[in-house]
């Protein structure tokens, strides 16, 4: 997909109405399918199976039975279509498949045919379908145009999340052999390597020493960036993307800065260099829970007392919410810190006790916006209240610039739109996809630029800095007005 | 005659009770193997079961996505919740004073419900989004429930039906020795359609009433970071903490 040209946004968000339906209008998005290799180093079959059918049935039965949110999902919904507007891929594309409710029934249609009554008897009636060859292209395609944000989730009335149900759904085709080549490409690298760029250890260190040099040239203090100290204080795990990318990078800087002035003692692990976990996206618990051992392993090789996460959105999810699961206990860390924490909870917490300073000065001249990333927002949490996600970020980007305004509110808190490059769909195979489905942000973005001469929208996730940079020029805007919270915090700290 | 719609009834019932039982068996049967409430969520067991109660009675979620929906969807279930407990005097024997003072609140119930019906399934025709995941079954459902409506409209209104001997045919049932039910048309295809949707509630849509009180989405506090919760299956992956 070359240069793909969005249609221009309306004014306001107010005046951008539900889309007219454009059926088959993303048929063709369909993201690289992947190689045996890829499948192989993750125990999937390398090739589609013979009776890809009857397996497909037959692994969607053991997931009925290991998950119950799958169960009650694929039975309760009413089809009241109150998601269908919802969606950032539907508001963007206009494709009825993108509507949750339908893209749910791709699954449910199997679901129906399968294991209920009225589905083997009154058949396409109640939305019965036999696995084929068609509905399997189905899938694949409207599978990955879900990012798994969970907005749709938030306004159905039994909570109906299609995040599991394309988790499942992927995890099928995973089963019979018909894998994503993005998201098991990294997966298996993370695997072997340690992290998702593939980057080993010499060269990490190698990026790191650099980083110092760096640092000390532009603020003339020895700030650390260690790597595998044993005894220190904090492991930092954080998104690979934050060693070498723009903004990415800058958010490191921020931390390290935010540990230099605090005086914590922390460090970087080259075993656990990642803090994403993409198995998230093709709903592997077993790939998940491996990827997680990492975290686990590293904590206890290098003696660390907390466990303190980066900028990453399903990250953070998998960190908030499943980490404890997968690779807890943690009672050899110290209770007097949960486990693990957001770089966002600590710097906030030394923020309020002045552990840290900041100077807004140092950011004259920005007005910043905050975009809720969808895995923070609405799957994890951040402090000791429910909704402490939305307030702790929003209070620590004020204490570093100037001046902050939030942007609609329909779109901010939960009900925050999707960056459109979450759920393992941040590849350059998918670029239609993910410009269009950035459009519900965009249009909420120019409604503040144009209202409030907003120059800036901090992101706290990986993803969506990726993302933003890549669409943000389709839409008119420059890319560099997208950063990381942590590279304000990190401009607004005066060293030296 | 009134052995048949007896045996019916009780068929139906049976139907319902052991149809949802073993759904329910089947939900419980799987476990929830992380944590997903939806963002934010209550931090304690209370607070998530506050949450469901919420949604139960005021349909929450509802309400922030879709205002006319939620009109009508509310106008549905409340009128038809009010319609039933109205009901309710045609099988206790003595009925309470609250029950004879909310008579005429059940009848006004019936015409919202009617009109919620109405709104919900022209919604299916007009609201091109809805009709595009609008199947039979869908359509089904609201005919049956129109039907139920307008034929107990019609006793209730036009042609009444000899409600002491509706009242003596349902407590019979209890004696094993049915007996006495009413011949009237209307009425007994108000009978029959009632029976019909009792008994298809365990195998269709209208499993979303209890499915709201399993969703883990709705009803997990959020304690991920105190809490953990491994699967029995689950324990047996390698590494540490299981
Ligand atoms: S809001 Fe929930 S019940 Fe309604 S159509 Fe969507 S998934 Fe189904
Ligand atoms: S989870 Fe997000 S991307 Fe997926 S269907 Fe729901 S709203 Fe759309």
């Amino acid at each position: 997909m070359s240069a793909f040209e969005p249609p221009p946004l309306a004014d306001e968000v107010e005046l951008a109405a539900p889309p007219a339906l454009v059926p088959g209008a993303m048929a063709h998005s369909r993201p690289y399918v992947a190689a045996p290799a890829h499948n192989q180093a993750l125990g999937f079959p390398a090739e589609r199976v013979p009776d890809w059918e009857r397996r497909a049935v037959e692994k969607l039965g053991e997931l009925l039975e290991r998950s119950r949110a799958l169960r009650v999902f694929l039975d309760s919904c009413v089809k009241c279509g109150a998601c269908a507007d919802k969606c950032h891929f539907f508001i963007g594309t206009g494709d009825p498949n993108n509507m949750p409710v339908a893209r749910q029934d791709l699954l449910r249609s199997l679901y129906r045919r399968h294991f209920t009554v009225a589905g083997r008897l009154l058949g396409r009636h109640v939305g019965a379908r036999d696995m084929d060859e068609a509905l399997l292209q189905e899938w694949y395609t409207y599978f990955h145009q879900c990012t798994q944000c969970r907005r749709c989730s938030v306004f159905c009335p039994f909570g109906i999340d299609t995040a599991e149900i394309s988790m499942a759904a992927r995890e099928i085709m995973d089963a019979i052999g018909l894998g994503q080549k993005y998201s098991n490409e990294i997966i298996g690298k993370v695997h072997k390597i340690g992290n998702n760029l593939g980057l080993p250890e010499p060269a990490l260190a190698n990026t790191l020493e650099g980083l110092e040099e760096d640092v000390l040239e532009q603020s003339g203090a020895a700030v650390k960036f260690p790597l595998d100290v044993h005894g220190a204080d904090v492991l930092l795990v954080t998104p690979s993307a934050d060693f070498f990318a723009e903004p990415h990078v800058d958010g490191l800087i921020g931390y390290a800065k935010v540990f230099h002035q605090a005086g914590i003692s922390w460090t970087l692990s080259s075993h656990a260099s990642e803090a994403a976990n993409f198995a998230l996206f093709i709903g592997s618990y077993e790939q998940m829970h491996k990827i997680a051992q990492r975290i686990r392993q590293a904590a206890v090789e290098l003696g660390v007392k907390r466990i303190v996460f980066g900028e990453c959105g399903h990250a953070w999810r998998v960190a908030y919410a499943f980490l404890n699961t997968l690779a807890g206990p943690w009672d050899f860390l110290d209770p007097a810190y949960p486990v693990p924490q957001h770089i966002v909870e600590v710097t906030h917490e030394l923020i309020r006790r002045r552990g840290i300073v900041l100077d807004r000065d140092a950011n004259a001249g920005k007005t910043v916006t905050f975009h809720d990333s969808c895995n923070v927002a609405r799957a994890s949490r951040m402090g000791d209240a429910p909704g402490g996600q939305f307030v702790l970020p929003r209070e620590v980007i004020k204490a570093a610039v100037p001046s902050f305004v939030d942007m609609h509110r329909d779109t901010t808190h939960d009900r925050t739109f999707c960056c459109g490059g979450g759920g393992g769909l941040l590849t350059d195979d998918l670029l239609e996809l993910r410009i269009k489905g950035a459009r519900p942000r965009m249009q909420a973005l120019k409604e503040v630029v144009e209202q409030q001469g907003v120059t800036h929208m901090a992101a706290i996730c990986a993803i969506c800095k990726t993302q933003f940079a890549k669409v943000l020029p389709a839409y008119g805007f420059p890319m560099e007005m997208v950063v990381s919270l942590h590279q304000l915090v990190g401009q607004a700290i005066r060293l030296g | 005659m009134s052995a048949i719609a007896a045996i019916l009834l009780v068929l139906a019932t049976a139907m319902l009770a052991a149809g949802l039982a073993y759904r329910v068996a089947l939900w419980l049967a799987a476990p929830v193997p992380l944590s997903i409430p939806t963002m934010p969520a209550p931090l304690t067991r209370g607070g998530a079961a506050m949450r469901v109660g919420r949604e139960m009675l005021l349909f929450h979620s509802l309400f922030r996505a879709d205002k006319p929906l939620w009109v009508a969807s509310m106008a549905f279930h409340l009128g038809l919740a009010l319609v039933l407990l109205r009901h309710l005097r045609y099988v206790v024997a003595v009925p309470p004073a609250w029950l004879v003072a909310i008579q005429p609140v059940g009848r006004l119930a019936g015409w919202m419900m009617m009109a919620g019906l109405l709104f919900l399934l022209a919604r299916r025709f007009l609201v091109p989004r809805v009709r595009m995941v609008t199947r039979t079954g869908d359509v089904a459902v609201l005919v049956l429930l129109l039907a139920i409506g307008t034929s107990g409209l019609v006793t209730t209104y036009l042609l009444h039906t000899d409600i002491l001997a509706v009242k003596a045919f349902l407590t019979s049932i209890w004696r094993a020795a049915p007996e006495g039910l009413p011949p009237d048309p209307t009425f007994l295809l108000h009978l029959l359609l009632a029976i019909l949707l009792l008994a298809i509630v365990p195998f269709s849509k209208l499993l979303h009433a209890p499915g709201l009180v399993f969703s883990p989405t709705r009803n997990q506090p959020d304690g991920s970071r105190r809490y953990r919760r491994p699967a029995r299956w689950a324990r047996t992956l390698a590494g540490g903490g299981q």
